[in-house]
């Protein structure tokens, strides 16, 4: 892929190997123009959660000037027009997973609520005491208590698979793990804190093996990589429809048909039954049995919009982009005396977290603030990360399609001047 | 540098950070308490060492940002040696003044002596917890002594 000839520069290489036309990009998401402090806004915080696109903006609008009722509870224009919608948004990120079947993309409020989904319904019910569930040590707090909740239920116990000092799971630990006690395994694809891609496909075969369902925590992977839940086999996926550049409050479970078929409601009441009466309930089909209560419909239908503007800029080019902020940023970060970046996994993507000696990365946080730059500091709800790696804290950039070089240099030279208030 | 910034981290705070006054362990301490900030991970021990009713020594162990370690460290050198209500006096007019409208004057800065060098950190709202946390370890080891005190219990604000 290198261009052959030694005399093309790094820059024009860049130029090169990131066809996406990013000032045009930038221009459809409104609150990137904005000034912060007098500064132009630098927003790399991503992880946290992302911008979103005029489109999205407007689909929110459209849906409450014009499309506003139920869903799948009246026979009235309105109420056939937003079921309509909603369920070609489920359509539209059946096929941006490429799960087999719209039925397996169950709407939830984000990647925790599918989580606490899966933990308690299939956890529930096929997860018995002494069983073990296996989570890795770079796990987001919310694939880390639900399962210990789950843990305290049923009286299971929660096994970790170490890593080492780049950020990389032990997969000769893993395999130590696993055994005839192993019930479960979810498993975080992309980590919020330390950036590493997790080997998932290979992860998601060993459990296989031995009959084990894995979950993939997509709430990273999803607006980064390419993913085909098919061809990861993974038996349950969820992601949050606000890091994928969609509103808060709305994101998706995928699961495998037969499973959720075998797995029981999750919560009760309108739209998840086919028929009640005081002595018995029947349940709705898929995708309803899992979806109780007037969902977060106008949230559901910006998602879908959301996804259309992902699929539309292309995830190959997407992760193209950022690969070479990821490796702009770590160039420059590690040229900077004084900074050490935590997370060096061979596989990395969007995210890249450092330390600064002597200085917490609440000053960091506080300091670049004031030059317009948005950066996490703090323990990006992954405190096992932070004891592995023994600090308190990092102060993180995270990437979207939309951040450029320059704004990776704008956060160097603010980290600078960090280091010349503290005299560093 | 804005002039927030050079409000917040003005030379006697990056000082404190760098050389913390009374950091160490009181072995014979008669109360402490832990001041813990569970969103950052800024983590603190105060060590008192009551006499009666004065603060005979006080000290702190721990780590945080730079506004939370200063802030615990002209806490200690403020209230060693002071009773018991002054101490806390002082804490509720440090507290008023970290936490006031920005856009009024404060007109007793004198009475905070040093610590009203942290009186920047009000224009911060997302560093005011830092300010207060080993302050909130204090008034816990001097009312319940031995707690744990998180910054984001009901009365920790
Ligand atoms: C890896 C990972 N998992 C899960 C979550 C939880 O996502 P949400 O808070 O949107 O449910 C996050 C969000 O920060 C995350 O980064």
């Amino acid at each position: 892929m290198r261009p052959s000839s030694e005399i093309i520069t790094k820059e024009v290489e860049r130029t090169i190997r990131t066809p996406l036309n990013i000032a045009r990009i930038r221009e459809d998401f409104p609150i990137l123009a904005q000034r912060v402090h007098g500064k132009p806004l630098v927003y790399l915080d991503n992880a946290a959660t992302s911008q979103k696109p005029q489109a999205v903006i407007d689909s929110l609008a459209r849906y409450y000037s014009s499309q506003n009722a139920n869903i799948h509870r009246g026979v009235h224009t309105l109420s056939e027009l937003a079921t309509y919608e909603y369920e070609k948004a489920r359509g539209k990120i059946k096929l941006f997973l490429n799960a087999s079947d719209s039925r397996e993309i169950i709407f939830v409020r984000g990647a925790t609520e599918g989580i606490n989904l899966v933990a308690q319904s299939y956890g529930k019910k096929f997860i018995k005491a002494g069983d073990e569930i296996i989570i890795s040590a770079m796990e987001h707090h919310s694939n880390i208590v639900p399962w210990q909740l789950l843990c305290e239920q049923v009286g299971s116990v929660l096994r970790v698979i170490p890593m080492n000092d780049d950020g990389e799971l032990l997969m000769d630990e893993y395999d130590k793990l696993l055994n005839s006690k192993t019930k479960f395994v979810s498993i975080v694809y992309l980590s919020n804190s330390l950036g590493t891609i997790n080997p998932v496909k290979d992860i998601i075969t060993r459990a296989h093996k031995r009959g084990i369902p894995v979950l993939v925590d997509g709430a990273q992977s999803t607006s980064h990589l390419l993913v085909d839940v098919q061809d990861l086999d993974c038996d349950f996926y969820v992601f949050s429809g606000h890091k994928v550049f969609g509103p808060t409050g709305i994101g998706a479970l995928y699961g495998k048909t037969a499973l959720l078929e075998s797995m029981p409601p999750y919560q009760g009441g309108g739209d998840m039954i086919s028929s009640v009466t005081f002595e018995k309930t029947t349940y709705n089909a898929l995708p309803y049995k899992f979806e109780a209560g007037t969902p977060n419909i106008a949230g559901v239908i910006a998602l879908g919009v959301a996804i259309d503007y992902v699929r539309a800029i292309g995830m190959d080019a997407i992760a193209a982009h950022e690969r070479e902020l990821v490796n702009y940023a770590t160039e420059r970060l590690s040229a900077t005396d004084g900074i050490r970046i935590i997370g060096t996994a061979k596989e990395k993507a969007s995210v890249v977290s450092f330390v600064m000696e002597n200085i917490h990365a609440h000053d960091i946080g506080t300091i670049v603030d004031r030059e317009g730059i948005a950066i996490r500091t703090g323990h990006h709800c992954t405190q096992p990360v932070m004891k592995r790696f023994g600090i308190p804290a990092t102060a993180r950039a995270s990437f979207a399609f939309y951040n450029t070089t320059h704004e990776i240099d704008e956060l160097v030279k603010a980290l600078v001047k960090v280091k010349e208030i503290f005299g560093a | 540098m804005s002039s927030g910034l050079n409000d917040l981290y003005q030379q006697l705070i990056l000082d404190h950070n760098k050389s913390p006054r009374n950091f160490r362990k009181i072995e014979k301490a008669t109360h402490n308490a832990e001041g813990y900030n569970p969103l950052c991970g800024d983590h603190f021990t105060v060590f008192i060492e009551m006499d009666g009713d004065v603060i005979k020594d006080v000290s702190f162990q721990g780590s945080g940002c730079a506004i939370s370690k200063a802030s615990a460290s002209m806490m200690t050198t403020a209230v060693k040696g002071t009773k018991k209500e002054e101490a806390e006096k002082l804490f509720e007019k440090f507290r008023s003044v970290v936490t006031r409208d920005i856009h009024k004057e404060v007109d007793d800065l004198e009475e905070l002596g040093c610590l009203g060098a942290l009186a920047g950190v009000a224009e911060f709202p997302a560093r005011i917890k830092c300010a207060s946390l080993a302050w909130h370890a204090l008034h816990s080891a001097l009312n319940s002594n031995g707690a744990v005190v998180s910054t984001e219990n009901a009365n920790a604000h």
